[in-house]
């Protein structure tokens, strides 16, 4: 299988400060990799990195064989960050209608008004963000990132302070994503419902990969044995 | 190495300010119309050039980094803009105290004066830029795009002031003009001055560009340890 | 039928540079819209700058006989002064309305491009800016009874170009700012020195327009320095985009 996402002896400096250390990773595509790790071990600069926000030293990074901060790679990509990355001042319709022209999505308001209803904001559409609530603004958020269908998506801790509605909403999104051939990192502390439904699994320490290969049976039956196994500091 | 150069370099530049003192204060007879406060033209001109020639070089350094990303460049650049900053203030005082003596007025709005304090503001919002951004690779790549800026701009401000104001001597080294405006005597002297100045700034240069490079060992280290 | 031959042949002859170029165009524009429409709806820049400027042209007016000949004299000055500070006001809001929601990051995630972006800020901020600038024509003319409209094709030319040199120098240098903790001191003090030549331009020309002065060679000159500031500005802004906003 081609690999999709491919990291090769990534270094990335602060100043004189490794964040990360010899990167290594490939993952194929239509694979669906879970990034553990602790916080500020780094995962969020490697997810930064992959969607062409941040810069490495050394090394090299290609999605699809292209770089990171390429148009067309950045074409493919579904990126969703700490924050929500919507504006609070223009309703759910224009910020939705805003990132699809942005992305050049074809038929945008009919694309726009079938994402709205989705994520059942359909009867807030002309609501302003600010007067959303916060599960609201998560799921049109989830909207935004999936709405110009991205081969790859990169979620940074997604399921951090979702509600249930929420939650469930972005796994069905996630598996129809997976249906349609796309390529899926997700950085996540909880670590259960990630090994459950990842096909890769990478575990990042203090700058350096740990472990990058398959998700094994083992690791699905006894969670905290990755750490054990890999880390120097013990059982998470 | 490094030191050898800064000991060196200092003394050379110790010795030749001393000959030139010498033959500026006790050797050169007073100058026809001015007296003997045209003696700080020796001061007033290295350092004008000293400080102008040192922008031109941080936005070379600058490039530098922004192709190569090796700190040194950033930290050469940082220092040779704080050392021109203080040779083009030097500039400024040496031709105010000029001003007084010889106009009765302490400054004038007159386009050289007027570009080069524009040219050290410029510049000291380059510092201030600097100050401003703990980490250092954000402070190298927005300090280095700042300086970019700032010197093309250096070149606008010039010939836009010059056009709008004059009243400042016109120019006196043979170069410019042709030689008569200066007696050959002096301006030799001008010239063993510009180099003297040389020698001290580039030895600041090396002092500060150490200075930096540990600055960032430190941040390393100390970030090194918040993260264990 | 006749729109899909139209749309075909449109495609066809016109060279991919050109297309990329509209594109970028394109882009620029729906950032400037968006940014435009929160503006519209939250009033916040246009507000402030308005009432900071009408608030300098009252201060100035205690500083010296609003109707003196010597006024007129500076009514250039003092004008676009008062553009470069409220302008100020306008710049801060128009890279730093991107960070809450991290909405920049997300901007820069996207397919759109960091030349765009820019563009597209720099265009929201001269059509603010080009606002209050007729706001700030019609309080000044009622305060000092300067007649500023008897050489409209001139004080417009003079007022797109200078706005627009202002424009992408705060464009750019609220990017630079936009993360740093003093931005909205950082701003003016990097800005100001810098824009120094074009404010020169802009003050002789506009003097010369208000007193109703025949345009000589002297302001021709100006106007030259004005259009080489915009197409050097702009050229290093497009170039230093990318590296200024993606963090390295």
């Amino acid at each position: 299988m081609p690999q999709a996402i491919e990291l090769s002896k990534v270094w990335k400096f602060y100043g004189d400060y490794p964040a990360l250390r010899d990167c290594t990773l490939s993952i194929g595509e239509g694979a669906c990799c879970a990034l553990l790790g602790r916080n500020g071990a780094g995962k969020t600069t490697l997810l930064r990195i992959l969607a062409g926000l941040s810069h490495f030293q050394r090394g090299a990074v290609r999605i699809f064989g292209q770089l990171p901060r390429a148009s067309v790679t950045r074409r493919r990509i579904g990126f969703l960050g700490h924050g929500i990355g919507v504006y609070e001042d223009l309703s759910a319709r224009e910020n939705l209608s805003f990132f699809a022209r942005i992305a050049e999505v074809k038929n945008s308001p009919s694309v726009v008004d079938a994402w709205l209803e989705r994520v059942g904001l359909l009867r807030a559409a002309r609501v302003p963000v600010r007067q959303f609530s916060r599960g609201m603004r998560q799921r049109l958020a989830l909207a935004r990132t999936f709405l110009h269908s991205p081969d790859v998506l990169l979620l940074d801790e997604p399921f951090t302070s979702l509600d249930d509605r929420a939650i469930a909403m972005l796994g069905e999104l996630l598996s129809s994503a997976r249906q349609r051939g796309a390529t899926i990192v997700l950085s996540t502390h909880q670590i259960r419902e990630a090994l459950a439904s990842a096909s890769d699994v990478a575990l990042i320490e203090n700058g350096k990969l740990r472990y990058a290969g398959e998700r094994t049976r083992e690791m699905l039956d006894d969670p905290s044995l990755l750490y054990r196994l890999y880390t120097e500091l013990g059982t998470a | 190495m490094r030191e050898k150069l800064v000991i060196g370099l200092s003394l050379g530049a110790a010795l030749l300010l001393a000959y030139n003192l010498y033959e500026i204060f006790l050797v050169l007879p007073d100058e026809a119309m001015q007296g003997a406060i045209y003696r700080i033209i020796f001061f007033h001109v290295p350092a004008a050039i000293t400080g102008m020639v040192g922008y031109f070089v941080a936005l070379v350094f600058s490039v530098l980094y922004l192709t190569s990303g090796n700190f040194r460049y950033d930290s050469l650049a940082a220092s040779v803009v704080e050392v021109s900053i203080v040779f083009s203030l030097v500039n400024i005082v040496t031709g105010s105290i000029w001003a007084r003596i010889i106009w009765g007025i302490w400054w004038t709005w007159d386009y050289r004066l007027t570009s080069a304090l524009v040219c050290v503001l410029i510049f000291g919002g380059y510092l201030m830029l600097r100050r401003a951004i703990d980490e250092p690779t954000q402070r190298a790549r927005l300090s280095a795009a700042l300086s970019i800026f700032g010197c093309v701009d250096v070149v606008i401000v010039w010939k836009s002031i010059e056009w709008f104001r004059t009243q400042h001597p016109g120019p006196v080294l043979s170069i410019r003009t042709g030689g008569g405006h200066i007696d050959p005597a002096m301006e030799r002297l001008l010239y063993m001055n510009f180099y003297a100045i040389l020698m001290i700034a580039i030895a600041l240069v090396l002092i500060r560009t150490r200075q930096e490079a540990t600055a960032r060992e430190i941040d390393s280290l100390r970030r090194l340890a918040n993260a264990a | 039928m006749i729109q899909a031959c139209y749309t075909a042949c449109t495609r066809s002859w016109v060279p991919p540079e050109l297309r990329t170029f509209m594109k970028s165009l394109r882009q620029a524009l729906s950032v400037a819209r968006k940014d435009l429409a929160i503006e519209l709806r939250t009033k916040e820049s246009l507000n402030a700058a308005g009432a900071f400027a009408i608030a300098i042209l009252l201060l100035f007016s205690f500083a010296f006989d609003p109707f003196a000949e010597a006024a007129r004299e500076m009514a250039g000055g003092l004008l676009w002064l008062v553009f470069a500070f409220a302008g100020a006001l306008i710049f801060n809001r128009g890279f730093a309305r991107e960070l809450p929601n991290e909405c920049l990051e997300t901007l820069l995630a996207s397919p759109l491009s960091t030349s765009s972006l820019l563009l597209g800020k720099a265009f929201g901020n001269f059509v603010m800016l080009l606002a209050l600038e007729l706001i700030s024509l019609f309080v000044f003319g009622i305060f000092y009874d300067v007649r500023w409209w008897l050489h409209p094709l001139e004080l417009a030319a003079l007022c797109a170009l200078a706005t627009w040199g202002i424009s992408i120098v705060g464009a750019i240098f609220g990017a630079l700012t936009v993360n740093l903790r003093l931005r909205e001191l950082m701003l003016p003090v990097i800005i100001y020195p810098l824009l120094i030549p074009l404010l020169i331009a802009a003050i002789e020309i506009t003097d010369t327009l208000l007193a109703n002065r025949p345009i000589t060679a002297y302001e021709l000159l100006w106007g030259r320095v004005l259009v080489v500031f915009d197409i050097v500005f702009t050229a290093l802004a497009l170039a230093l985009a990318e590296t200024i906003l993606v963090n390295q």
